[in-house]
């Protein structure tokens, strides 16, 4: 049963996707920034379903499997990559990873 | 009943996205994480999303968010030095802000997206063969492309997490 309208579902994944960027732009943990990305892309996938239903075809939904699979090999790829970072640098904090800055 | 869940679960999904941003804890954060996404899972209910609500919980909150723990767990990503924020990072801000402020305006006030009516049909992802008929006919080479893309990422993950040994990886 629909209960909401069209514009509420896409007001509502867009406040979560800025939610999500301010927790990219604002945060200096590495793990909570990663968090934040993929809070951006549950937003856009809220978005993707909701247009799915209201236009009535399944391709949305479709799109959004897609999307699961692809933020699934992502974090995984992601957290390796934070975990062999950590190894060689022994911190996680973006502001003391600068070595390719100066 | 429809609206007073659809609230209910907004403001669970909105209240945790805000907690991931704002906790200092990374644990906490992803407690909020899983609580967050359990909100979209009701919204995917309510959409008439059954199999993603149910792909979601499963993949995000048992999976991603496990292996999230695991590594906040493993590697000691408490402290760090206090804030302080560069002119770009507040112009971005400030800059997403009015954007997001714009946007919102723009959609709520002004009835350009005309949504069609919704009939008494149930919705599309509610039935599952429709469903997993147009998989694995129109969308048959990007489920190709997806396994192939997994099978990638973890060879790709194996190879990242390997012990460098010898000296030309080490530096």
């Amino acid at each position: 049963m629909i209960s909401a309208s069209l514009h509420t579902y896409l007001a509502l994944s867009g406040l979560l996707f800025v939610i999500g960027f301010f927790g990219v732009l604002l945060r200096r943990n590495t793990l909570v920034v990663f968090m934040g990305l993929e809070l951006m892309l549950v937003a856009s996938t809220l978005a993707l379903v909701a247009f799915s239903r209201y236009n009535g075809t399944p391709d949305g939904n479709i799109f959004v499997f897609f999307i699961l699979t692809v933020a699934a090999a992502e974090v995984a790829v992601g957290l390796a990559i934070i975990v062999a970072l950590f190894r060689q640098r022994h911190t996680v904090q973006v502001d003391q990873l600068n070595s390719l800055k100066h | 009943m429809g609206q007073i869940l659809f609230t209910l679960f907004a403001f669970l999904t909105v209240i945790a996205a805000v907690g991931v941003v704002l906790n200092k804890n990374a644990v906490n954060a992803a407690m909020c994480f899983l609580l967050s996404l359990v909100g979209v899972a009701g919204l995917f209910v309510q959409l008439d999303a059954y199999l993603l609500a149910f792909v979601l919980l499963l993949v995000y909150a048992g999976a991603v968010v496990a292996l999230f723990l695991f590594i906040i767990m493993l590697l000691d990503t408490q402290g760090g030095s206090p804030r302080r924020y560069s002119p770009v990072t507040i112009g971005a801000s400030v800059a997403a802000l009015a954007l997001m402020l714009t946007g919102l305006g723009a959609l709520l006030t002004r009835d350009r997206l005309v949504a069609p009516a919704i009939g008494s049909a149930d919705g599309v992802g509610a039935a599952l063969k429709p469903y997993a008929y147009q998989l694995f006919t129109t969308y048959l080479l990007p489920v190709q492309v997806m396994g192939f893309l997994l099978l990638v990422a973890m060879l790709g993950v194996i190879v990242l997490s390997r012990r460098l040994t010898n000296g030309e990886d080490s530096q």
